[in-house]
C-alpha cells in the first residue's frame, strides 16, 4: 500500500503510523459534557467504503496526515496534512 | 531418454548431479526434471494420501508430483519443483514422502484403503472420542501427513529482500510479454520485465514454431539481446511475480542462479518489492489435465510440457507415446515428436470431426479410458464408439485445452469471466488498478494474436501515462485457431484424478456434491482439492467444472474459488530477509557503551537500548553484592550512571510554554528560567501516559524528557496534538535524544566532584534542586540539572554525544578517587523505589494521576489532554487501587513483582483480590526487601498487614501496607 504524504510524496505505508479516524481532530470543548466526549474518545464507524484516518509519518517527516479512502478497495482517495485539515 | 539435436542445452558442458544418492549426468541448460528424464528416471514423488509412485507432470512452475529436497542438513530444501531447479554441478537431490525409498514406499499401503479415504475422511473418522484428538489422532496424522520436512537447525543461507520502482512491470517474457516490454521500452518508458524460468520466451522456447522466419527461440534472443542493451529496462529472469498489491505494489521472488548463489556472501533468493505505475500481465495459459481412471501414473504428462522436454530439452520420457487431446494440441504433439523420430503410438482425440493427416494410428471422437502399470505406465485402454482397446504405450500426452494464467488479475478480489469461445476463465477488465492482461492470460492463444495483444496492451499503458509510442514492427508468426471439445473428465468407475499433489479424485468432489457441499468453496475444503502447493493450478477448473456437473449448475455460476498470493510458495525466510537475529532487533548502545563492558558489566536491554545492569567487583559472586555495594556507594560517596537513553525532545518558540502547558498536567509557562520541574503527561482518556522533567533553558527554550521506554509515543503524541490543535501556535520540536549524552553523577560527594570538574560553585544558593543552566568542561558546552532519580544530592550532566565517552571516563574517574564508582540500573531501580519514584512499571497505561498520588499535579487554571476524562466518575473513585509501599513482616521475607495482594484472612482467589505489586527490591539500607504496589483505597490503608500471594511458586507473604517513600521521607538529602 502506498500512501502520498503531503510534504515527502507517495511513500510505502511501512513508514507510516495508524491511528483510526480522523474524528480525533475534532476535540471536544471542556464542557461539551460526556457524551460528546464518549463519543470522541469511543465510539466510532466500521466503515465499509470511503472513510478519512490520520497517519503518522513516523519514518519520515513527522507529519500527521489525513488519508481518504476506500477501506473495501484500498483506493487512497485524497490525503492532506492534519494541520491543514484541523485548522 | 536423450534425443539427437541442439535444442536449448548447451552440450559442450556436462553437469555432474546426485539424486537419491546415486550420480547422474545432465547438460548445461537442463532442469532437474529434465535431467531426471533424460536418465530414465520414471518415479519422482509419491503422492501426499495414497503414496501412488509419480512422474514429471509438467515443465513448469504448476509441477504437482516432482516435488524433491535439495541439498541436506541445516539448509536442505524441501519441496523444490524438479521442473523450476536449474541443474549445477554437485546439486543433490532426494526424494520425499516415501519410506524406505520411492520405488518402494510402505505407505503405498494406503492405496488399498483408498475406499475408506474418501473426501472427509478426517471429518468423519476423528470425531470421537474426543480425548483421542490430542493424544492419539493429531500427533499420528501430523506424521504421515505433509511432503518433505526442514531441518530442525537453523538454516544458514542468506536471503534478502530489496525495493524498486518502474513505470510498467511486465509479468511474463513470453511472445506478449516481449513485445509489451519492447514497444514500451522503445517509448522510454522504464520496464522492468520479469521472468519466472531463466530464459525468456515463453512457450516459443517449446514449440517448433517460426517468427519473423526464424525459429522462435533464435527470434527470441534477438529481442532480448535488443531489451537487454537499452538503458531503461531491467530483464529479471528467475523471478516469478508473486503477488499484486495496493497502489501499484508487486512482489516478486528472484531465485539467483546456482553460480550466483554460490559466492560467499549471495543470498539463494531475494524477495523483491516492486512498485509499478502500470503493469501488464503476460504470464501465458497452463495446460489443463483430463480426468480418467488411473491418470495418475509415471509416464503420463501434459502435452506441452512433453513437447518442451523434446523441442527444448531433448528429452522423450517414452518410447512408445500415446496423445490424448480434445484440440489441436494433440496433432501438434504428435507432429513434433514425429520430426524428433520417437515413435507414436495412437492420437486419441475427442474430437469425432477430427480428422489426421499424420499417419499415426488415429482415434477420433475417442476417449482414454484406463491405464496400467505398476511402477510407470505400460499400457493404455481406448474407447472409441463403445468399442475398446488396448495399446502399449509407456508415455501419454493429454491436453485438455489451456486455462489462462490470470492468478494476478484476482488477486485484490476480483473474479474471473467464463469465455465460451476457449471454454476457460479470463480475466475481468479493471481487477487491479493499473494492470492490463495480455496474451495468453488473456485467452488469445496464437502467436500472432500474443505479439499484436502485447503491443497493443504497451501503447494502451504508454498512451495512459502520457507518453509518445514508438513505432514498433509486428513480427509475422503463427496464427492458428483454437478449436476445442470440453473434456473435463472420462466417465468410468475407478478413480480418476483431478488434483494430483493432494490426491482428490473426481468421485470425492461429485461425493462432496452428493453431502451437500455444493458450493465450490465448500467442496475445496471438504475434499482439500486446490490446497496443496501448487494451489490448484493443474486441478481447480476441472473440480468446478465436476462440481458443476454434479450439481447441475453450470461452471460461470459455481465460479471459482479465491485465488490469493503467492503465486508460487515463497520461503519464509524471503518474506522476512534480515529480520533474523539482530536484523529483528536493532542495538543502540550509548556512548559509554565500550567502557561499560570493560569494566564486566552484564546488559539488560531496555526497548533496543542496553544497559547495564551493575559493575561486579573482584570478590563479588552474586549480582545481589554488586547490586548492594553500588547502593551503599551512592548513598555514602558518589555514583555515576548513564542516562542517556530518556527521551529528549527539545521544544522552542514563543509559544513553546503555552503548548507544553496543554500536554502537560501541570503548567510550565510559568517555569522560570533555569529551573525544572517535574511532569505528567496524560492520555486522553485520562490515564497517565508518561513522566518526566521539564527544564526551561531559555525564555522560549524547553527541554522535556522522557523515559526511555515511551519516547517514540511521547514524540508521537507531541507531533499529534501540536498539528492537530496547537497548528497556529509558534512552536517547533525535535527529538535530540541521540545527539545528547548525559549522566547522573548522586550522592553526598557528588557536588564536590562537580565543583572541580566545571570549577564554579554548585551551592544551594548557586545551583540549588532543580536548578538548571549551561556550564563549560574545559571548552566544551555542557548542561547541568540539579535533578534526583535516587534521592540523593545529585545532578545530571549533559554534553553534545561525542563527548560522552570522555566524560565517562573522567567522571568514573574522579568518582573512584573520591570511593565512589559506575553503577547501574539494579542500584538505580533499588533506589528510586526506596523513594517511591515510579517507573512504567507503576505506569502502566491503567493508572490515574489519582492512583499514584500525584493528584496535586493536575493543573486547574487551563486546559490540557486528558482533563476532562481524568474527572470521570470512574477514574476519581476513592476505592480504586491507589500506590503504596509494601514491607515483609512475617517469617517469610520475599516479594515478587506481578503478585496479587489479598486481606490476611481472605482466600487467595480472584474474587477477594485487593491488588497487585509492581516493583520489588533488597533495600541494604533498611535491611528487607521492599516493594511498590496498587492496593484498593490504598492510602487509607497505611499500618493495615495485606498478604502477597504468588501462585506460580506457591509463595505467601504477610506485609505491611506502608507510605511509597519508605527512605528519607522528607527529602533532605536530595533537596540539601
Amino acid at each position: 500500500m502506498r500512501i502520498t504524504c503531503p510534504i515527502c510524496g507517495e511513500r510505502d505505508r511501512r513508514e507510516f503510523y495508524y491511528s483510526g479516524h480522523a474524528m480525533a481532530l475534532d476535540r471536544p470543548t471542556e464542557d461539551a459534557g460526556s457524551d460528546a466526549w464518549d463519543d470522541y474518545l469511543h465510539n466510532r464507524d466500521n466503515t465499509c467504503g470511503e472513510m478519512q484516518d490520520l497517519w503518522y509519518h513516523e519514518m519520515g517527516c513527522g507529519a500527521w496526515v489525513v488519508v481518504t479512502r476506500n477501506t473495501a478497495t484500498h483506493e487512497v482517495i485524497a490525503t492532506k496534512l492534519a494541520e491543514e485539515a484541523a485548522s | 531418454m536423450r534425443l539427437e539435436g541442439q535444442g536449448l542445452l548447451d552440450r559442450s558442458r556436462r553437469i555432474g548431479f546426485s539424486y537419491d544418492g546415486r550420480r547422474y549426468l545432465g547438460f548445461s541448460g537442463d532442469t532437474l526434471a529434465s535431467a531426471l528424464l533424460a536418465n530414465d528416471i520414471k518415479v519422482v514423488g509419491r503422492s501426499f494420501k495414497y503414496h501412488r509412485p509419480r512422474g514429471v507432470f509438467s515443465a513448469g512452475s504448476e509441477e504437482p508430483n516432482a516435488l524433491v529436497t535439495l541439498g541436506h542438513g541445516p539448509g536442505q530444501e524441501p519441496n523444490a519443483r524438479a521442473t523450476m531447479v536449474e541443474l549445477a554441478e554437485g546439486l543433490e537431490a532426494y526424494s520425499q514422502n516415501c519410506w524406505p525409498n520411492v520405488d518402494f514406499d510402505v505407505m503405498s499401503v494406503n492405496d488399498l484403503f483408498a475406499p475408506f479415504l474418501g473426501a472427509g475422511f478426517y471429518y468423519k473418522t476423528f470425531m470421537w472420542p474426543k480425548a483421542f484428538w490430542e493424544r492419539i489422532y493429531e500427533p499420528v496424522i501430523r506424521r504421515a501427513a505433509g511432503l518433505g520436512a526442514l531441518s530442525p537447525e537453523a538454516a544458514r543461507q542468506k536471503y534478502d529482500k530489496a525495493y524498486t520502482f518502474c513505470d510498467l512491470l511486465v509479468v511474463g517474457a513470453g511472445p506478449a510479454g516481449l513485445m509489451a516490454a519492447l514497444s514500451a521500452a522503445e517509448a522510454g518508458a522504464d520496464v522492468i520485465l520479469a521472468e519466472e524460468d531463466t530464459r525468456v520466451g515463453g512457450r516459443l522456447n517449446a514449440e517448433r514454431e517460426e517468427v519473423e522466419d526464424q525459429s522462435g527461440s533464435a527470434w527470441v534472443q534477438k529481442i532480448f539481446k535488443r531489451l537487454c542493451e537499452m538503458p531503461n529496462v531491467r530483464a529479471m529472469t528467475r523471478t516469478a511475480v508473486v503477488g499484486a498489491y495496493d497502489q501499484g505494489t508487486y512482489g516478486a521472488l528472484e531465485r539467483m542462479a546456482p553460480e550466483v548463489a554460490a559466492r560467499s556472501g549471495a543470498p539463494k533468493a531475494t524477495f523483491w518489492r516492486i512498485v509499478a505505475r502500470r503493469s501488464i500481465l503476460a504470464a501465458g495459459a497452463l495446460e489443463r489435465p483430463i480426468a480418467f481412471q488411473n491418470n495418475d501414473r509415471p509416464g503420463i504428462m501434459m502435452a506441452g510440457a512433453l513437447r518442451a522436454y523434446v523441442n527444448r530439452w531433448r528429452v522423450c520420457p517414452g518410447q512408445r507415446v500415446a496423445v490424448f487431446a480434445n484440440s489441436d494440441a494433440g496433432h501438434r504433439t504428435v507432429a513434433d515428436l514425429q520430426a524428433a523420430g520417437v515413435h507414436v503410438a495412437a492420437l486419441i482425440d475427442v474430437r469425432p470431426e477430427a480428422e489426421c493427416t499424420l499417419g499415426i494410428p488415429f482415434y477420433p471422437g475417442a476417449q482414454v479410458s484406463n491405464t496400467e502399470g505398476r511402477r510407470a505406465l505400460e499400457a493404455i485402454t481406448i474407447k472409441q464408439d463403445g468399442d475398446v482397446e488396448k495399446i502399449q504405450a509407456d508415455c501419454l500426452a493429454m491436453s485438455g485445452g489451456w486455462n489462462p494464467s490470470l492468478h494476478l488479475s484476482c488477486h485484490m478480489g476480483g473474479r474471473p469471466v467464463w469465455d465460451e469461445r476457449i471454454v476457460a476463465f479470463v480475466p475481468a477488465d479493471g481487477t487491479i488498478p493499473g494492470m492490463t492482461v495480455a496474451g495468453a492470460a488473456k485467452g488469445v492463444f496464437s502467436t500472432a494474436g500474443c505479439l499484436q495483444s502485447g503491443v497493443e496492451a504497451a501503447q494502451a499503458v504508454l498512451d495512459d501515462l502520457g507518453i509518445k509510442r514508438a513505432k514498433v514492427s509486428l513480427p509475422k508468426a503463427e496464427d492458428g485457431s483454437y478449436e476445442i471439445t470440453p473434456l473435463w473428465s472420462v466417465p468410468g468407475k475407478g478413480r480418476a484424478w483431478l488434483d494430483f499433489q493432494n490426491d482428490v479424485t473426481v468421485k470425492d468432489v461429485t461425493q462432496a456434491a452428493t453431502e451437500n457441499f455444493r458450493s465450490v468453496e465448500h467442496m475445496k475444503r471438504y475434499t482439500t482439492q486446490g490446497m496443496a502447493p501448487d494451489q490448484g493450478k493443474n486441478s481447480n477448473i476441472a473440480a468446478l467444472a465436476v462440481l458443476a456437473d454434479s450439481t447441475g449448475q453450470g461452471i460461470p455460476e459455481t465460479g471459482t474459488t479465491t485465488y490469493r498470493p503467492p503465486f508460487i510458495p515463497v520461503p519464509i525466510a524471503a518474506l522476512g530477509a534480515g529480520g533474523q537475529g539482530k536484523g529483528f532487533a536493532p542495538e543502540r548502545f550509548t556512548t559509554s557503551h565500550d567502557r561499560t563492558i570493560a569494566l564486566g558489566a552484564p546488559m539488560i536491554e531496555a526497548g533496543l537500548w542496553y544497559r547495564p545492569s551493575y559493575f561486579p567487583q573482584v570478590g563479588e559472586t552474586h549480582w545481589r553484592q554488586s547490586c548492594d555495594r553500588e547502593v551503599r556507594m551512592v548513598r555514602d560517596a558518589v555514583g555515576v550512571c548513564d542516562v542517556s537513553t530518556l527521551g529528549k525532545i527539545d521544544v522552542q518558540g514563543p509559544d513553546a510554554g503555552a503548548f507544553l502547558d496543554f500536554v502537560y498536567t501541570g503548567m510550565m509557562s510559568t517555569l522560570k528560567e533555569g529551573r525544572v520541574k517535574y511532569g505528567l503527561m496524560l492520555r486522553e482518556d485520562g490515564h497517565v501516559m508518561d513522566d518526566g522533567t521539564c527544564a526551561r533553558l531559555g525564555p522560549d527554550h524547553f527541554l522535556v524528557t522522557t523515559t526511555t521506554a515511551a519516547a517514540g509515543q511521547v514524540m508521537r503524541h507531541l507531533d499529534f496534538v501540536q498539528q492537530a490543535f496547537c497548528a497556529k501556535m509558534a512552536v517547533r520540536f525535535v527529538s535530540v535524544s541521540e545527539q545528547w549524552a548525559q549522566f547522573a553523577v548522586a550522592g553526598p560527594k557528588s557536588r564536590t566532584l562537580l565543583e572541580d570538574m566545571l570549577g564554579q560553585k554548585l551551592d544551594d544558593t548557586t545551583w540549588p534542586f532543580m536548578a538548571c543552566g549551561h556550564v563549560s568542561i574545559g571548552d566544551v558546552p555542557a548542561r547541568l540539572f540539579r535533578i534526583s532519580f535516587s534521592g540523593e544530592l545529585a545532578y545530571e550532566l549533559a554534553v553534545p554525544a561525542r563527548y560522552g565517552a570522555a566524560l565517562f571516563d573522567a567522571l568514573l574517574s574522579r568518582a573512584e578517587a573520591l570511593e565512589g564508582g559506575p553503577y547501574g540500573m539494579e542500584a538505580l531501580n533499588v533506589m528510586r523505589i526506596e523513594k517511591g519514584f515510579i517507573t512504567h512499571a507503576e505506569i502502566h497505561g491503567r493508572v490515574t494521576a489519582l492512583d499514584i498520588g500525584m493528584q496535586g499535579m493536575m493543573s486547574r487554571k487551563k486546559d490540557f489532554i486528558g482533563k476532562t476524562m481524568a474527572a470521570r466518575p470512574g477514574l476519581v473513585d476513592e476505592a480504586r487501587e491507589q500506590m503504596v509501599g509494601l514491607k515483609p513482616i512475617g517469617t517469610v521475607k520475599q516479594l515478587i513483582s506481578g503478585a496479587h495482594l489479598f486481606n490476611p484472612d481472605a482466600e487467595a482467589q480472584s474474587e477477594n483480590d485487593q491488588g497487585y505489586i509492581t516493583s520489588v527490591g533488597f533495600s541494604p539500607e533498611l535491611g528487607h526487601m521492599i516493594g511498590l504496589g496498587f492496593l484498593k483505597n490504598g492510602r487509607a490503608r497505611l499500618g493495615e498487614q495485606v498478604r502477597m500471594v504468588e501462585h506460580l511458586n506457591g509463595i505467601s507473604t504477610l506485609c505491611e501496607v506502608v507510605d511509597p517513600v519508605q527512605f528519607d521521607a522528607k527529602g533532605g538529602r536530595m533537596r540539601g
